[in-house]
């Protein structure tokens, strides 16, 4: 690694940074070439490999669904109760170390270098970041979780303000209402958000000022050295493919049946398999359309015109349900989120195993499943931006916006549920009969001009997994081409296009557990990545000039 | 004289493939008495072309200098930095166009092919919609 002054001999316009010396030439294991008339430009390894195994796998679950179902239903429940105490602790150490960082004197180092300005503005920044890591989780568990947490799950051992028969018990009442939204929160704030920030950091570090090629392995430089261009870092790549694109055919998949669910609710479309092929088919064409417009023309508009709306919607929503209760919600939340944060954090010595490894555990290892996507999206367009100022937008403001979400869409379908459980269709589809994807829905029906709110709602859900799918082909594509951006175009709609035929396929095959199980699995292995980032960060900080 | 300033756009990964349009445009030049301006286009990621856009600013204006010897050429360099160069390209090579007040854009293209059908070429935007006048060199 060369010093600050070796880096001298390199001028750049921006700010000294500490580049790497490193005799590897972005692109020299790449294979270029023409299929037709359309050009590729992929990374030798890694591209064949990747691409190779997973139609391995999905020809194992199609061929093998009961085995694969059976092999993966067990491993997921397994993973998830062996290694709590591993994924719990973990995701601990990234918020403290996030917190660490924004407080501490390498806060100052700026991505790109000294005097680099920001690429983006504020809001643009912001709507990307937001779409990427977590758009279509707000609106599929942001009324289901904390009902669920409230009743249901029994976080930290609080009972359920509803006894065996279904009455109210007027004692429990506050209790749990405070521990569904705190419990919930918890799975939104903090946490997940440290855990993108870790890898959004390190790849935008060893990229924008290290000068080593876009892709997972180039944060492993200060760990590896000269080996990450070997085995090692393939094998990094590789996992990270997997990861994503399993990730994404499962969200591809899931958000069919969501918007399925809803459009049968509204419009009486029939729930079957048919619908939710042409469902995924029509959410790859919109993806793959802007893909095509590229990441400002497609991504980023797409993100700000959903958050524009999504907006709209939570207005609507608070204005329209009781708007005091839900404002005091918000103030409840966060203190009840504050209270209760170490004790849901505590990884040991905890008899609430349904929560902790149902919802808890499980959740860090699909966050962490999904990190190297977005990571390296939010990394992509984060130049510019102080470590301080990156940290603080990337983990307090999420945070923050996932509080007031949950307050409002799971504070009005409490309350619904609470005020009048048996004219509640939230309590009807969450807490009688267990049906996720209609909850949305259930808590715009007890609201005014449902049929409207309950469209838009479908629009999100579905724009939102569009800009999942596009932001996560950028990336796909950006690891199997060794880190260049500037791939072929074409290259981006094999993978837009393969996602959504890897989803399709395991739909059809009924194998779409057996790939959320999939999903989960990579979560294990990521962990330790995860946790060897956080040491290459703060070697590669300290080494930046200030 | 009809052109007093040419534009070059040069993928400098490339650079053989550009041969053709790089004579054409240094004879043009001499007859013209133009100055020539090599425009490239960079992603703000480390590339093959340099760890950031300073490195790959560097290459170009060496790459100009190179020309302007080899050729007896009043050349500059001028870059590009795009999010996305792939999609990005067209049109920031026509806003680049303007910005210089270029007279005449010399871009070096392929035969046409099935794959234009599709998405038109980067000479074949130019042409289309840049105020100077396109010279597509086919090669």
């Amino acid at each position: 690694m060369s010093s600050a002054e070796d880096a001298a001999g390199i001028p750049s316009p921006e700010g000294q940074t500490e580049l790497i010396d490193t005799d590897y030439q972005i692109g020299q294991d790449n294979v270029e070439g023409r299929v037709g008339p359309f050009g590729f430009d992929v990374h030798n390894p890694v591209f064949m490999v990747s691409a190779l195994t997973i139609v391995a796998f999905v020809f194992y679950a199609l061929a093998l669904p009961e085995q694969a179902g059976n092999l993966f239903g067990w491993l997921r429940p397994w993973l998830t109760s062996t290694f709590d105490v591993f994924f719990l602790s973990a995701a601990n150490i990234f918020v403290l170390f996030c917190l660490f960082l924004i407080v501490s004197p390498w806060g100052k180092v700026r991505l790109g270098g000294k005097e680099a300005k920001p690429d983006y503005s504020y809001t643009g920044w912001f709507a990307m970041l937001f779409a990427a890591g977590m758009g279509i989780g707000l609106m599929f568990f942001g009324v289901l979780e904390p009902v669920y947490h409230m009743a249901l799950s029994h976080p930290l051992g609080t009972p359920s303000p509803f006894d065996a028969n279904g009455d109210l018990i007027a004692a429990n009442v506050d209790r749990a209402k405070a521990m569904g939204l705190a419990a919930t929160i918890y799975h939104w704030g903090l946490h997940p958000w440290a855990i993108y920030a870790v890898v959004a950091l390190a790849l935008a570090l060893f990229s924008f000022n290290k000068g080593l090629p876009l892709t997972i392995r180039s944060a492993f430089y200060p760990i590896f050295g000269e080996r990450i261009w070997g085995w090692t870092g393939h094998v990094i790549d590789i996992l990270a493919v997997f990861a994503t694109l399993f990730g994404l055919a499962t969200s591809l998949g899931f958000g069919a049946q969501q918007a399925n669910a809803g459009l049968n609710h509204v419009f009486g479309f029939p729930v079957s398999v048919p619908v939710q092929i042409v469902l995924i088919t029509g959410i790859t064409g919109i993806a793959l359309f802007s893909v095509l417009r590229g990441l400002d023309g497609g991504v980023k508009l797409l993100s700000e015109i959903n958050m524009a709306i999504a907006a709209l919607l939570l207005v609507f929503v608070l204005l329209a349900g009781p708007t005091l209760l839900i404002m005091a919600d918000f103030g409840k939340g966060l203190v009840a989120y504050a209270k209760e944060i170490l004790p849901l954090s505590n990884p040991i010595g905890r008899s609430d195993d349904a929560y902790r490894d149902g919802w808890t555990a499980f959740y860090w290892a699909w966050w962490i499943s999904w990190s190297p996507f977005v990571g390296m999206f939010i990394a992509r367009v984060s130049r510019g931006r102080t470590v301080r100022e990156f940290i603080t937008c990337v983990l307090i403001i999420p945070s923050l916006v996932c509080v007031l979400w949950m307050a409002v869409f799971g504070g009005v379908a409490i309350d619904q549920v609470l005020s009048n459980p048996a004219a509640s269709a939230v309590k009807e589809h969450v807490i009688d009969n267990y049906n996720p994807p209609l909850s949305l829905f259930a808590m715009l029906e007890g609201l005014p001009l449902s049929s409207i709110t309950s469209v838009i709602a479908i629009v999100l859900v579905i724009v939102f997994f569009v800009t999942s799918s596009d932001s996560g082909s950028l990336v796909i594509d950006t690891i199997t081409a060794g880190g260049k951006v500037d791939a072929p175009v074409p290259q981006r709609v094999f993978w837009a296009s393969f996602e959504g035929a890897v989803a399709i396929v395991l739909l059809v095959g009924g194998g779409l557990s057996a790939l959320q199980a999939m999903v989960i699995s990579t979560g294990l292995p990521f962990t330790l990545v995860l946790l060897l980032m956080c040491w290459a960060i703060f070697k590669g900080l300290r080494a930046e000039p200030r | 004289m009809m052109f007093d300033s040419i534009m070059v756009p040069v993928d400098l990964r490339h650079a053989s493939s550009l041969a053709k349009a790089l004579t054409i445009a240094a004879d043009l030049a001499k007859a013209q008495n133009a100055t020539v301006t090599y425009v490239g286009v960079t992603s703000p990621e480390p590339g093959e072309l340099g760890h950031n856009p300073g490195e790959y600013a560097r290459k170009l204006e060496e790459f100009a200098a190179a020309q302007a010897q080899t050729h007896g050429l009043k050349t500059t360099a001028h870059m590009i930095v795009a999010h996305d160069p792939a999609i990005d390209l067209d049109h920031k090579l026509s806003e680049a166009a303007e910005e210089i007040g270029a007279d005449l854009i010399i871009v070096a293209t392929h035969v046409p092919n099935v794959a234009d059908y599709i998405w038109s070429s980067h000479g074949g935007h130019l042409a289309n919609h840049a105020k100077a006048s396109v010279f597509l060199v086919r090669g």
